[in-house]
C-alpha cells in the first residue's frame, strides 16, 4: 500500500512523487491535503494534494526538504512504500464563476495553487496566475501552470530568471493594470501570505489563503492546528486549510509555528545521516 | 474462616520510580493473591455486584473459578459478557460499579473483582487465547467506523455471528481512546493491539488511516461499497477549550494534543520517536476527570519539575476513578481545587509565562448534584507556570454527523440513539459509546457496542 509510482526531482530540495492511495483519489479535490508517515514512529506530516488521477488511484505531492521527516522522505524512491496515508483531508477549495481571479504561488506554494487554478479555469474564471521563487533553480512547474491559467506571470526573488521582484510586486501591477478582479488565492511561505494580504486589503481585494499549521491527527481531535480567524479559534486540519487572509491572525500563526524549532533541530541531529540525506549536518 | 477485612493490595512499582517511567504502573496479582482474594468472595445468591456491572458480568461465577485454580473456565465466563477484559480489568472505575454495591464492602472493603478480572485476562493473553467460534459466513456486509471499545465489541459479535465485517479508522492504529488517550503506564498499548489481533483473527478487517466523511461518506459506503449495515462508534474525540484570552499561546495543549503525542506518537522516546513534544517546568493541567489525571501524571514522567492539577471543585467531587487520583498523589502530582483560570499569561513570543486564576468556594447543589462551584469575587492570584493542558472534556467529532443523510443528532452534537437497541434515525445504522453518550466510559461504551450488534444480526437476519 501506499506505493511511489514516480519521482521526479523538481529542482534542489524539491521532489513530487506520485503515490498510490486509490482511497483518496476517488474522492481527493483541489485545495485538500493528506498526512503521511514515512516510517513506523515517524512523525505525521501534512502535504497538500497538488495533483490527482482517480483512474490510475495516485495522489501527487511536491514537498520541500525543511526537516527531519521530510528529507527522510526525499530518499524514498519508486517501488518503496510510505507507511501510512490518509486523506483527503480538509475542505476543498470553494470552485465558482467568479469572473476574473489572480491565483499566486510562492516557492513550494506553486504545487497546490496548480489544481485550484485548473479547477477555477473550468469553471469559466479568467485565470491570471502569477508564480515566484527565491531563484531560478527552484522554480518548477511553469508549463502546467501556463495550461491552467489563462495567463500567467514569472517572478524571481533575485532577478535570475524573467524578472526581478516579489510576488507581491507583480500582483500589485496585476491589480492596478486590470481593474476589477474577484478573487486572490495565495499559497506559499507564511511571510508571502501575509505580505499578499496586506496589499489586498489595501486594494479591498478579497484573497484566500492555505494555512500550514503544525498538525498531528489531522481530524479536528488535537487542536494542535489552531489558527485565529476574525477573532475566533478555527482548526486549520477540519474547518480549512483555505481561510479569508483579511480575517487570519498571522502574527499569532508565525508564532505557533516555531513551537518546536529547537525540537527540530535536536531531532536533524540525532537524525546523524544514517541514510546519507545529509541530517546532523 | 474470619474474614480478611482489606483487598489484597495491588504491588505496584514505587512512586518515586514509577513517576520517571511510562512503564505499567499497577503490576497485577500473582497465582497466590488472587486465589486469597477471590476467597474473599461470599458467593451472594442475589449477587449485589452483578447490578452494578454495566454488562452484567456473572460476578461470582468467574470469582468462583478463579479461587478453584480455573482460570479458563473464569475467563470464559467473563468473556460471555465483557469483550475485553484485560482492559475493563485495569481501566473499569469499579468503585462506581461492582464493587460499591458488593456485599463484603458493607463493614470491610469491597472484593477486589478488578483485580481478579485482570488476572484472568492476563493469564489468558500469556497462556494463549481460546479458540473462538465463529457461525457459518452470512455474506451479510457491516461496516464499522470507529476503532474505540464501542467499534471493536460491536466488530467482534458481529464477526462471531458469521457477518463480514470492516473497521474503518481514522487513525494509523486501531484502538480509540485505548491507543491515544490513556497511556502506556495506565494500559500497555501491547494488551490492547493483543485484542485488536484478536478480532484479526476472527476475520475482521480492519482499515486504518480511513477517515470516514472524507474518502467516503457512510451513504456511499452502503450505496456503493455494498454494505448491509453500519455501526458508528466515533466518541468524543473533539477537545473543549476554556475560551479565555491566551488559550492559543505557545505551551497550550489541549489534553488530547498532549496525550496523542505522547501516547500514540510516542514522543517520550523523541528523538528516537519523531514527533516532539514540550513539558516545560511546571505544568498545570485544567480539569479533574481521568484525563486529567493521566495528562498530569504524563507531565512528570516527560521531565516536569511540578505537575498541577487545577480544579474549580473540591477533592470529594473530582470524577477520576480513585485509584487515579491516588496515584496522582502518590507520584507527586500537587492539586489546586477549587480554583480556576481566568486567562492565560505569556510574554513576548507569545509563550506561556503564567496564569491567572480565581478561587471558588462551594454553593448549592447544581442538577447534577454536585454543589456547584461560585466565584470569591476579587480573589485573583497568578500562578507561574510554562505549559498548560486543558482537560475540561471532549464532545462528539461532527465528522460523520455532518456527511450522513438523515441522521438525527442532539444539540450538542451526540448522535440520537436508541439505547435500547442502538438504532438511529436512519435505516440500518446504529450507533453508540462516546458519540451517543457524550464522554463516558470504556465498559458503557462497549456495552452499547454489543447491544448495536445484537439490533443490528436482528436487522439482517430480516433483511
Ligand atoms: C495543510 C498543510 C499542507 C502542507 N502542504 C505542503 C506541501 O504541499 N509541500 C510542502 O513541502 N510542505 C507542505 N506543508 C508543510 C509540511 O507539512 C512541513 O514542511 C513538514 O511537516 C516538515 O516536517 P520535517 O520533519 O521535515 O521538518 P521539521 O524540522 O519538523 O519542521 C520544519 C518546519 O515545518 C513545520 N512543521 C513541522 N512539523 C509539522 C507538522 N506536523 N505539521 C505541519 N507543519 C509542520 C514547522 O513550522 C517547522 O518549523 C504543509 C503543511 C500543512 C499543515
Ligand atoms: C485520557 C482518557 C482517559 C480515560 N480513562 C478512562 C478510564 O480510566 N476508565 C474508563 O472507563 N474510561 C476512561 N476514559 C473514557 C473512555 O476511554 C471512553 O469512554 C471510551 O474510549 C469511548 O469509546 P468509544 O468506542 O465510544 O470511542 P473512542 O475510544 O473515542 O474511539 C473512537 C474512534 O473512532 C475514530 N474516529 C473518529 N471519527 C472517525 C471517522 N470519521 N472515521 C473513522 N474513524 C473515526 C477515532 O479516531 C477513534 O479511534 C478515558 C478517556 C480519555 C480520553
Ligand atoms: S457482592 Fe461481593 S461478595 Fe457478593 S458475590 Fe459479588 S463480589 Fe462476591
Ligand atoms: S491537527 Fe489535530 S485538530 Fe487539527
Amino acid at each position: 500500500m501506499y506505493k511511489i509510482l514516480k519521482k521526479e526531482v523538481l529542482a534542489p530540495t524539491i521532489s513530487l512523487f506520485d503515490i498510490e492511495a486509490p482511497m483518496v483519489a476517488r474522492s481527493a479535490r483541489a485545495g485538500q491535503f493528506v498526512i503521511l508517515r514515512t516510517i513506523d514512529e515517524g512523525e505525521r506530516i501534512p502535504l497538500t494534494i497538488a495533483d490527482f488521477d482517480r483512474e490510475k488511484g495516485t495522489i501527487t505531492c511536491v514537498f520541500q526538504e525543511v526537516g527531519k521527516t521530510t528529507k527522510e522522505l526525499a530518499k524514498f524512491d519508486v517501488g518503496d512504500s510510505l507507511k501510512d496515508f490518509v486523506g483527503p483531508l480538509g475542505e476543498p477549495s470553494h470552485i465558482e464563476n467568479f469572473g476574473r481571479v489572480v491565483v499566486v504561488g510562492g516557492g513550494v506554494g506553486v504545487a497546490p495553487i496548480h489544481p485550484i487554478a485548473r479547477a477555477l479555469k473550468e469553471a469559466g474564471n479568467e485565470v491570471i496566475g502569477i508564480i515566484g521563487a527565491r531563484t531560478g533553480e527552484l522554480l518548477f512547474w511553469e508549463d502546467k501552470l501556463r495550461s491552467a491559467c489563462t495567463e500567467l506571470r514569472v517572478t524571481t526573488d533575485d532577478g535570475s530568471y524573467v524578472r526581478q521582484g516579489f510576488v507581491t510586486d507583480v500582483l500589485k501591477e496585476v491589480i492596478e493594470e486590470k481593474g476589477d478582479i474577484a478573487l486572490c488565492v495565495a499559497i506559499g511561505p507564511l511571510p508571502m501570505m501575509r505580505a499578499v494580504c496586506n496589499l489586498t486589503k489595501e486594494y479591498n481585494l478579497k484573497t484566500i489563503v492555505s494555512l500550514n499549521s503544525i498538525m498531528v491527527d489531522g481530524t479536528g481531535m488535537c487542536g494542535c492546528c489552531r489558527v485565529t480567524v476574525g477573532g475566533q479559534t478555527k482548526f486549520a486540519c477540519v474547518d480549512g486549510p483555505e481561510f479569508d487572509g483579511h480575517q487570519v491572525d498571522f502574527a499569532e500563526m508565525a508564532r505557533r509555528s516555531v513551537i518546536y524549532k529547537e525540537q527540530e533541530q535536536i531531532a536533524m541531529e540525532h537524525h546523524q545521516c544514517t541514510c546519507g540525506c545529509g541530517g546532523g549536518k | 474462616m474470619a474474614v480478611i477485612p482489606n483487598k489484597h493490595p495491588m504491588p505496584a512499582q514505587d512512586p518515586v520510580v514509577r513517576a520517571k517511567n511510562f512503564n505499567e504502573v499497577a503490576l497485577g496479582y500473582d497465582e497466590e493473591t488472587v486465589v486469597a482474594e477471590a476467597s474473599r468472595c461470599l458467593q451472594c445468591k442475589k449477587a449485589p455486584c452483578r447490578q452494578g456491572c454495566p454488562v452484567e458480568v456473572d460476578i461470582p461465577a468467574f470469582i468462583k473459578l478463579a479461587s478453584e485454580r480455573d482460570f479458563a473456565g473464569a475467563i470464559k465466563k467473563l468473556k460471555e459478557k465483557n469483550a475485553l477484559p484485560a482492559v475493563c480489568g485495569r481501566v473499569c472505575p469499579q468503585e462506581n460499579q461492582c464493587e460499591k454495591y458488593c456485599t463484603v464492602g458493607k463493614k470491610n472493603e469491597p472484593v477486589g473483582i478488578g483485580r481478579i478480572e485482570r488476572f484472568c485476562a492476563d493469564w489468558e493473553l500469556a497462556n494463549g487465547v481460546l479458540p473462538q467460534q465463529v457461525a457459518e459466513p452470512t455474506s451479510k456486509k457491516v461496516a464499522i467506523v470507529g476503532s474505540g471499545p464501542s467499534g471493536l465489541t460491536c466488530a467482534a459479535d458481529l464477526a462471531k455471528l458469521g457477518h463480514k465485517v470492516t473497521i474503518f479508522e481514522a487513525l494509523h492504529v486501531a484502538g480509540g481512546v485505548l491507543m491515544y488517550g490513556i497511556p502506556e503506564f495506565r494500559l500497555p498499548k501491547a494488551v490492547v493491539q493483543a485484542e485488536v489481533q484478536n478480532l484479526k483473527n476472527l476475520g475482521v478487517d480492519i482499515q486504518v488511516n480511513a477517515v470516514v466523511g472524507k474518502f467516503a461518506t457512510v451513504d456511499q459506503l452502503m450505496e456503493e461499497g455494498g454494505f448491509d449495515a453500519a455501526f458508528i462508534g466515533t466518541g468524543a474525540g473533539l477537545p473543549y477549550f476554556m475560551n479565555i484570552p491566551g488559550e492559543n499561546a505557545c505551551g497550550v495543549y489541549s489534553a488530547n494534543e498532549f496525550l496523542t503525542r505522547t501516547n500514540l506518537m510516542k514522543a517520550y522516546k523523541f528523538p528516537d520517536a519523531d514527533t516532539p513534544i514540550r513539558v516545560g517546568k511546571k505544568v498545570a493541567v485544567l480539569g479533574g476527570g481521568n484525563v486529567a489525571m493521566d495528562a498530569a501524571r504524563t507531565a512528570l514522567r516527560l521531565g516536569a519539575e511540578e505537575s498541577w492539577i487545577v480544579y474549580r471543585r473540591s477533592k470529594t467531587e473530582l470524577p477520576a476513578r480513585h485509584e487515579e487520583a491516588e496515584h496522582a498523589e502518590e507520584e507527586g502530582v500537587k492539586f489546586a481545587f477549587l480554583t480556576s483560570p481566568t486567562r492565560i499569561i505569556y510574554d513576548d513570543n507569545y509563550w506561556v509565562t503564567g496564569m491567572e486564576c480565581l478561587r471558588y468556594e462551594l454553593g448549592e447543589p447544581d442538577a447534577s448534584g454536585r454543589r456547584s462551584p461560585v466565584p470569591i469575587e476579587g480573589s485573583e492570584f497568578v500562578i507561574d507556570v510554562d505549559t498548560v493542558v486543558v482537560a475540561i472534556g471532549q464532545g462528539p467529532n461532527p465528522l460523520v454527523p455532518r456527511t450522513t443523510k438523515g441522521l438525527e443528532c442532539n444539540k450538542k452534537g451526540n448522535i440520537i440513539a436508541n439505547l435500547e437497541t442502538g438504532a438511529t434515525s436512519k435505516p440500518g445504522v446504529y450507533a453508540g459509546g462516546d458519540v451517543v453518550t457524550g464522554a463516558a466510559t470504556v465498559i458503557l461504551a462497549m456495552g452499547a457496542g454489543r447491544t448495536a450488534a445484537k439490533s443490528i444480526h436482528a436487522y439482517l437476519s430480516g433483511k
